[in-house]
């Protein structure tokens, strides 16, 4: 927070020493970016992944000399993954005249946000909101460098519908944009596929107890639970399932790559599955950037590339299209790929999603998780 | 019938941590008639320390058997004790002489001191705790149903009855209950007899803190997961179970918070799981219609 507030307050005192907006959209100073996310609150693991990709991003394209000669001046937002505070959030940024976001995290902020964004003129590139409406809804400014829940959800569905079958499964979700949206994507699939739930429920996000949802899928005599919502939920709900002796399997989304999730299932996390892109951190074009992580300590799990690869994007077209105007930015980014980043090369579709999302199902084992082969 | 006795446990254990946060509403209600909405940041406060000093025992290789929760729950009531002591200090007895709204607003002040003053210091993340009570008892079989109760269900239950009873004798047994009585009734005549109420209130606040303090650590010992916020919405659960029973009663808020458990865990069973507030949150209404002073709660007799 301390940091957070320290660059708040010098933002506000360049700001105003450069004073107007054109002197920063044509000037010498620094080019303004940000990264919004959950930096507080139950999600926060995932803000510190944003942030921590972020700012080393901007600490190497810096280093390597910045783009068109200035220097990247990163902002970070926080929403807490609360649809209305992205809201503002996404205002404030846009009066600093930032012209591009790395953000949000959660779906159900990342699209009130983007409306934001696409009348202020802030490009918005999500390393992480998964939901189809973000980018279905046809606004200039927005993309993604992650997957889509139909995707994600037809992975999964498919494979329920063929590792489980005659198994009794149960979807729930937690209403959010993200969480919802996938569970209603993975139905659909694994009902395609012949497999039907037994049990299709709601919960509220935010509980600590959920041993009443547990029983009721214990005298259903569930055996796969797929949740489609946080990691803080599914790993309370698998913790009580199991201390009421129930033998289930988790199956979750991308929202369960943080090792807070094994934290807080404990042992009652082993076998966990859940869907993700191939693991990042081990892509040939990721070595040399995830040895630099490590040596600042830093486990670049989760979001920590995906935030650096958006960020490393925004470089690139800024450089080639030589301005920082968004718009013409936006158009580049979609007609001038593949964008090489550290995920490897990145291309854009007419709406900003990535041409060839990937994802994979991985397993909890032991406090770590590995891509099932 | 199995799987009723299931969701009956479920609802106790649960109700019960309410029923403990809800005495300490009712009994500050009942001595300075202010709604002290710190209260559920102070459980929040009492759930830190326990998971602070789990933390120290567990690095010291002491974190085994009752007697360390035993030490856990006492030195979060010491000091959680302390932090109620202190906010009814600093917060609401400057402003004792003033207009009955200037302590509500202070309250929600501290409120907000305190979850800023945690996610400062401890840091605005989750805190996860590993299970450190395991294991349970298979109750009944009915078909493929197994009734579990676990340990720290039975945990929460025992601990929750023996608190509440050594408090019940503190307040009908002993000279300091007659005091915090005789306030309760009427603070200038009580003052006039020479009960010394500024003491009075502060154990109350003491008192109070305590309770939630043990709420506090059953509640990270049972769910293993708390951040700075936690406060807020348990808090709301238990302030409503306070004027469900009845503000003022102390039997009511133990009444209220079993009832509000029981309410959210079948409705949750039966119906759904989504409206289950919507469910508690209605019956509130319903019985706030019907009995304006909550199930035990007293009439007001209007003094002349």
């Amino acid at each position: 927070m301390v940091e957070f507030t320290r660059r708040m307050a010098m933002a506000a005192g360049s700001a105003v020493v450069l004073g107007a907006r054109g002197a920063l959209a044509q000037g010498t100073g620094p080019i303004r970016i940000a990264t919004a996310g959950p930096m507080t609150g139950q999600y926060a693991a995932f803000g510190a992944q944003m942030r921590a990709g972020a700012e080393q991003a901007v600490t190497d394209i810096n280093g390597a000399g910045g783009v068109l000669g200035r220097q990247l001046a990163l902002e970070v937002g926080d929403d807490a993954c609360d649809p209305r505070q992205a809201v503002s959030v996404a205002n404030q940024l846009a009066g600093r005249r930032v012209s591009f976001v790395a953000g949000h995290y959660c779906s159900g902020s990342s699209i009130p946000a983007r409306d934001v964004y696409a009348e202020e003129g802030v490009l918005q590139m999500s390393p992480a909101s998964t939901n189809p409406r973000f980018t279905d809804e046809g606004k200039w400014n927005t993309f993604r460098v992650c997957g889509r829940d139909d995707q994600q959800g037809a992975v999964a569905g498919a494979y329920i519908a063929r590792n489980f079958t005659g198994r009794k499964v149960a979807i729930l979700h937690d209403n959010s944009a993200y969480g919802k949206g996938l569970a209603d994507e993975t139905k659909k699939a694994m009902n395609a596929a012949g497999l039907q739930e037994t049990l299709y429920a709601a919960y509220t996000p935010g509980e600590r107890d959920y041993s009443a949802l547990v029983s009721r899928m214990k005298a259903a005599d569930i055996q796969v639970i797929y949740v489609g919502g946080y990691h803080t939920e599914a790993g309370l709900i698998l913790r009580q399932a199991k201390e009421q002796g129930m033998n289930v399997t988790l199956i979750g989304g991308d929202a369960l790559v943080t090792n807070e999730f094994w934290q807080i299932a404990g042992a009652a996390g082993e076998g966990t599955l859940m869907t993700f892109a191939s693991d990042p951190r081990r892509r040939p074009t990721a070595a040399e950037v995830v040895a630099r992580f490590r040596a600042r300590n830093v486990d670049p799990e989760g979001y920590v590339l995906y935030t650096y690869a958006a960020v490393q994007i925004f470089a690139a077209a800024a450089t080639r299209s030589n301005g920082v105007d968004p718009r013409a930015i936006a158009s580049l980014l979609k007609s001038g790929g593949p964008w090489q980043t550290v995920l490897g090369p990145i291309s854009f579709d007419a709406k900003g999603d990535v041409t060839v999302p990937d994802y994979v199902f991985y397993i909890w084992r032991n406090g770590s998780y590995a891509e099932i082969s | 019938m199995a799987y009723a006795l299931q969701q009956l446990i479920n609802g106790i254990s649960l109700g019960m941590i309410y029923g403990l946060i809800a005495v300490g509403y009712t009994m500050v209600y009942g001595i300075i008639g202010m709604i002290n909405f710190a209260h559920g940041d102070v459980f929040m406060i009492g759930a830190f320390t326990a998971l602070i000093t789990i933390v120290l025992l567990l690095s010291g290789g002491m974190m085994e058997g009752p007697g360390a929760i035993l030490l856990v729950l006492l030195v979060s009531m010491s000091v959680t004790a302390l932090y109620g002591w202190t906010v009814e200090r600093l917060a609401y007895r400057p402003l004792r002489g003033s207009f009955r709204l200037a302590p509500l607003i202070s309250a929600i002040g501290m409120s907000i001191l305190l979850q800023n003053y945690v996610q400062v210091s401890q840091g605005a993340r989750v805190k996860p705790l590993e299970p450190i009570v395991r294991g349970g008892f298979e109750v009944m079989r009915e078909g493929g149903f197994v009734v579990q109760l676990s340990t720290i269900q039975i945990m929460i239950v025992s601990i929750t009855l023996s608190v509440l009873a050594v408090f019940t004798w503190l307040v009908t047994r002993t000279p300091l209950g007659r005091a915090m009585r005789a306030c309760e009734q009427d603070r200038k005549m009580a003052a006039l007899l020479g009960v010394d109420t500024d003491r009075t209130i502060s154990l109350t606040f003491v008192i109070g803190a305590a309770l939630a303090a043990v709420a506090g650590s059953l509640y990270l010992i049972r769910y293993g997961v708390i951040d700075f916020y936690i406060g807020f919405l348990v808090g709301v659960k238990a302030f409503t179970a306070a004027v469900l029973g009845g503000i003022g009663s102390l039997p009511g808020a133990v009444l209220g918070g079993l009832l509000i458990g029981l309410i959210e865990t079948f409705w949750s069973a039966y119906f759904s799981v989504q409206y289950k507030d919507v469910a508690a949150f209605a019956v509130l209404v319903m019985v706030l219609i019907f009995m304006p002073t909550g199930l035990l709660g007293r009439q007001e007799v209007e003094k002349v």
